[in-house]
């Protein structure tokens, strides 16, 4: 009997009793297979304790961010400042603090920006097949040619850097992935015979695709989503570091590596925290886009 | 084999087309009328320098006009000519530096082959052995490595605490004074730090796709036949595995294309090299449209380029691509 993976994440959608006892069965599953693999709950634990210093940021900051004090500039760590002070005399520790903020909106909304696109332009794509399909396929092909810093940097150019435009510069060029999943996942759905039956009972195109198609379709994406987020905050950071990103005294990984290098011959601090921040984001967004693949498709993992 | 060539590089031409068409939007994609926006914020373009914008572009007329005007332009490699006080054409500007950051991709790239393809061979020969564990660790490590950030890294330990290498820029400033040897010597330090950290993100990719394709691989059938016939396993692993395992990594070449030249714009403003990235983010920052226009297209090009290269070099390797 064919259960859809979207039951996984869409557990309410189906009201008959029987399916509910296999869809409750199914996530069960996948919560347990997440839970024995240690990276993933290590993952996982860390997102969450990242998503918990962000929004309580202002509770657990020793200083205010922006307060500076220029009788305590370039301090190296100590009890007072544990990760030191910048060349303003501001606690380094509570910028890196506030500037989880920066990286988690950025993460989050462009990549929701860049799964809606992708969504969108697969389901299209290999739903209708044909033209449709040739035409969006060869646009993604398209985009994969530019390399993604210079695309980016070129936009900016134009629409001027702000935190606003890097969000949504950096959707529109990372759908191209999660266009390719969706597309080769219809591919292989519309011709199952719970969308015969579907249609044969005279849904439109549109519920097709959007109540049957696609909820089936959405376990990659998951994945796929959650590795962005890592890509994302990445590039923001690099975007910050060049100036073209977020904008001083706004605090940001990014931003305050720029500081870092600028002060690098006297003040390792202030170029070594911010950067383990953001490796140590990114390695739990990969550990737990990795922990869920495997759990979604146990074959995976060896 | 050359039907093959001349079929692939006819794809090339939409894909070029395409490729005008992408980078005409982004200038385009500015709010309001292009002429009124990219002056007016902009206070470095002079009445001259908006004159040239309005010539290159031919801004009053309409879009398609607009468009086919500036393909024209391309054909004959006009990008126009730089925003900044000299008023060079672009194209100059941009071939003085490609060589720089071809150069030094080049050498990240046979770094990175050299170091990951043994890597990935090892791990995938030995899977979960003590070696396959640590690599994986390290892979990891690289995946999750913000690239600048790690060249800060560099600087701060070579540069600055062990004080064993430049950290900017491509020559010392008594470079002209040298001896031949010196100078290559100058150009080697000067470029070890860049290379090395472009280098790294590459050789974690690299390791873990060569790894997985060498699994593959060595659970085919012919590998069990292979030592079925008591060939030595150096045989085994080397020519029978390792030729087939590479087979997807020529692939891989190309894709990795369009990282590579990205990641110069990371290297080439952290170390001050003198190279296309650079030049990309001096544009950006002086909103040198012109400038920034032609290099989205030539890096765009380039990336094409490696895309054909790649297939050329698996049609070599495999007969069954280029005979259909």
């Amino acid at each position: 009997m064919q259960v859809p993976n979207s039951t996984l994440f869409f557990p309410n959608r189906k009201p008959k009793t029987e399916n509910r006892k296999l869809v409750s069965m199914k996530r069960r599953e996948f919560w347990a297979r997440l839970r024995r693999n240690r990276m993933a709950v290590a993952g996982l634990t860390l997102v969450l304790g990242l998503f918990v210093v962000a929004i309580l940021a202002s509770w657990i900051a020793p200083y205010d961010p922006n307060q500076i004090d220029l009788k305590q500039v370039l301090m190296p760590p100590s009890s007072g400042h544990l990760l030191g002070t910048d060349m303003l005399g501001r606690d380094v520790l509570s910028r890196i603090i506030f500037g989880s903020r920066v990286s988690l909106l950025v993460g989050f909304v462009a990549v929701g920006i860049a799964t809606l696109i992708g969504l969108v332009v697969g389901s299209l794509a290999g739903y209708y097949g044909g033209l449709v399909d040739q035409v969006l396929m060869r646009l993604v092909d398209l985009m994969l040619c530019f390399p993604t810093l210079f695309l980016i940097l070129a936009v900016i150019a134009v629409l001027g850097p702000s935190i606003w435009n890097i969000m949504a510069v950096i959707g529109l060029t990372a759908w191209m992935g999660v266009a390719r999943l969706v597309r080769a996942e219809f591919l292989s759905l519309r011709e199952r015979e719970f969308v015969a039956a579907a249609r044969a009972l005279g849904a439109t195109d549109a519920r097709l695709i959007l109540r049957h198609l696609l909820p089936n379709a959405l376990a990659p994406v998951m994945v796929s989503a959650t590795l962005g987020v890592a890509g994302a905050i990445l590039t923001e950071s690099f975007l910050s570091f060049l100036g073209l990103g977020v904008q001083p005294p706004t605090p940001s990984w990014g931003n305050i590596l720029t500081a870092g290098q600028a002060n690098i011959e006297i003040a390792w601090w202030l170029s070594f925290f911010p950067g383990l921040a953001i490796l140590i984001t990114v390695m739990s967004y990969n550990l737990l886009g990795e922990g869920i693949r495997e759990a979604i498709d146990p074959r995976l993992s060896e | 084999m050359l039907v093959y060539l001349l079929k692939r590089m006819a794809l090339m031409v939409p894909m070029l087309l395409g490729i005008t068409l992408v980078s005409f939007t982004v200038i385009h994609l500015a709010p309001g009328t292009p002429v009124e926006l990219q002056t007016t914020m902009n206070p470095k373009a002079s009445l001259e320098a908006q004159n040239r914008l309005k010539e290159l572009y031919g801004l009053d007329k309409p879009l398609q006009v607009q468009y086919w005007d500036w393909l024209q332009r391309l054909a004959r490699l006009d990008f126009g000519r730089s925003f900044s006080p000299d008023g060079r054409p672009v194209w100059d500007k941009i071939k003085e530096r490609i060589g720089i950051t071809l150069a030094l991709n080049l050498m990240s790239l046979l770094i990175i082959l050299a170091v990951a393809v043994p890597l990935g061979v090892l791990a995938a020969v030995r899977p979960h052995s003590w070696f396959d564990k640590a690599t994986t660790l390290v892979v990891f490590f690289g995946f999750a490595m913000p690239s600048f950030w790690l060249a800060l890294l560099l600087i701060m330990f070579f540069g600055v605490y062990l004080d064993w290498l430049p950290i900017s820029g491509l020559r010392s400033l008594n470079f002209p004074q040298f001896t031949f040897w010196q100078k290559v010597q100058d150009l080697a330090s000067h470029v070890t730090l860049p290379v090395l950290g472009a280098a790294f993100g590459g050789l974690a990719v690299w390791s873990r796709y060569t790894r997985g394709s060498m699994l593959e691989v060595i659970r085919q059938d012919y590998i069990t036949a292979a030592r079925a016939k008591g060939l030595p396993e150096r045989t085994v692993v080397f020519k029978h595995a390792l030729r087939n395992a590479l087979l997807p990594v020529i692939t891989m070449l190309g894709l990795s294309v369009p990282g590579l030249i990205g990641g110069s714009v990371i290297f080439e403003t952290i170390f001050a090299i003198p190279g296309m990235g650079q030049m990309l983010y001096n544009a950006v920052m002086a909103r040198d449209y012109p400038l920034v226009m032609g290099e989205l297209v030539i890096a765009a090009v380039l990336t094409l380029m490696g895309n054909l290269l790649a297939d050329v070099g698996y049609a070599l390797a495999d007969p069954r691509i280029r005979t259909g």
